[in-house]
């Protein structure tokens, strides 16, 4: 079973057992962007470059991307957040989700931080 | 956001921030609250429903002392002031040459002297022009050992009068000198979020016992700098630096309100810096104009962002931008020419690689509710 993975974006990436892969923003992102207001998601069926700008967000006082964190497909998006985009604040890590991705090579994520590794990523930040 | 090694200034109230979790930002040369544990949205909506407490002791406050304080001073500016009555207050702006704005300011009649409230990034070229204009006539002095908090919002004057009563009496834009506790405080009823409210001017070494006071009652929340710009952005009060600066003069400003009503007597003798130029655009209008803006998607567009007519010219930029929550939409000012400044007219505004429709629109987005 894959586990959770992190990126230097702030992003965590859960692969489920089709192979997709779901995006969100940490709690630490979240919590440095402040109250989110507005989320421009992309479109399903785009296909995604790793570091390209795959979605906006824009909270009360800053703009900020959400880059595509592997190469693939977008094959799902969290709708819901259009229209309440403060679920992302409110649960970064569960209701919050962004999109889910087809990665192109599976094998990309193993690349990523683990969870621990992450946490000594932001602790030094 | 590295700052560098740039030895950042504390306000008085440091402590406190901190305390009430207070995430610090390099502003103006200061290390200050940009919002607390609730957040701005938070902030924001507590301070037009209830009140907000805000540490601006960043601000320059300058004393000017001399009998023709005033009627100097008013040399400097459009307005007049030197018929300002004792405990009276005006906002207007220091001009240059041009016509542009060096600072805009509040000025107070405060009895044996004249009190300035002036931008924290302007408050050392202000001091210096103001030494450099008046100093032959006048004292002049920054007021460095003196704190300044906004207390704003409906229940602003309710909290305040627990304390001291007597500032129920002021009325928008007046001010006094009061003693609570054998502290000294100059208190003026305004402020920059478009509320009730006050400004209270004191010691630093009283400042933060004074605030946890204000803040004893339930109806004041602590406010930081994310909160106070959204809140006078709804207002549409201009930011120096963003919407006003050097290059723009009050009259394409929109601010012919303080050159008004002085406008008439100034013809015969205006000699302030600019009036040539300003005294022309009055007459004849200016090439473009200082308006509201309401992007029509949901997404905020910010300050830079340009703006085009139909032709895809650029006739405009956004100078503040950001997400209104009264409103619950974005809102925006901006400079555009004057050919496109009627409510109703319909932009595009160029961002991220896309083009946004945004219309202009009337200001305030959100009514002022002074206490007249």
């Amino acid at each position: 079973m894959r586990r959770i993975k992190f990126t230097e974006d702030h992003e965590w990436l859960l692969p489920d057992e089709d192979g997709n892969v779901t995006v969100g923003i940490t709690d630490y992102a979240q919590e440095q962007l402040g109250d989110i207001v507005f989320i421009e998601l992309p479109e399903v069926g785009s296909e995604i470059i790793t570091g390209d700008e795959a979605a906006v967000v824009e909270s009360v006082k800053a703009a900020g991307d959400i880059r595509a964190p592997l190469n693939g497909t977008v094959c799902e998006i969290n709708d819901a957040l259009v229209d309440a985009p403060e679920k992302v604040n409110k649960d970064p890590m569960g209701e919050g989700w962004f999109f889910k991705i087809t990665p192109n090579n599976p094998e990309d994520i193993d690349a990523l931080m683990d969870e621990d590794a992450y946490w000594e990523y932001v602790s030094g930040l | 956001m590295s700052t560098g090694r740039i030895e950042l200034n504390k306000t008085p109230l440091h402590a406190l921030h901190l305390e009430q979790g207070a995430r610090m930002v390099p502003f103006a040369g200061y290390e200050l609250p940009v919002q607390y544990r609730g957040g701005i949205l938070q902030e924001h909506k507590h301070t037009r429903c209830q009140a907000g407490l805000f540490d601006i002791s960043h601000m320059g406050q300058i004393r000017i002392t001399g009998d023709i304080a005033l009627s100097a001073l008013e040399n400097l500016v459009p307005g007049r002031l030197a018929d300002l009555s004792l405990f009276r207050q005006k906002y207007t702006v220091l001009t240059n040459p041009e016509g542009g704005i060096i600072d805009d300011v509040m000025v107070m009649h405060a009895g044996d002297h004249v009190r300035l409230v002036v931008n924290a990034a302007c408050k050392h070229k202000v001091l210096a022009y103001l030494q450099n204009s008046l100093g032959h006539r006048c004292e002049i002095q920054m007021l460095a050992s003196e704190s300044l908090l906004a207390l704003q919002g409906p229940a602003a004057a309710m909290n305040l009068a627990r304390y001291i009563p007597a500032v129920s009496e002021l009325t928008f834009m007046s001010a006094g000198k009061f003693i609570f506790n054998g502290i000294e405080l100059t208190i003026s009823r305004s402020g920059y979020t478009g509320e009730d409210g006050f400004e209270l001017s004191l010691s630093d070494n009283c400042a933060e016992d004074f605030a946890r006071l204000l803040l004893k009652g339930d109806e004041v929340t602590l406010a930081g700098l994310g909160a106070r710009d959204s809140l006078r952005l709804e207002a549409g009060l201009c930011l120096y630096g963003q919407d006003i600066d050097s290059t723009t003069t009050p009259v394409e400003a929109g601010l012919h309100w303080l050159i008004a009503e002085s406008s008439q007597w100034k013809c015969k003798n205006a000699d302030y810096p600019g009036a040539d130029i300003i005294r022309e655009q009055l007459r004849s209008g200016t090439g473009r104009r200082r308006v509201g803006l309401i992007p029509q998607s949901r997404a905020p567009l910010r300050a830079g962002t340009g703006l085009l007519n139909d032709r895809q010219e650029q006739i405009g930029v956004i100078t503040s931008g950001g997400y209104s929550p009264t409103l619950e939409k974005p809102i925006a000012m901006g400079y555009v020419s004057s050919d496109y400044i009627q409510p109703g007219t319909s932009l595009g505004a160029f961002a991220r690689g896309k083009e946004f429709r945004i219309a202009v629109v009337a200001l305030p987005f959100v009514a002022h509710r002074y206490c007249h």
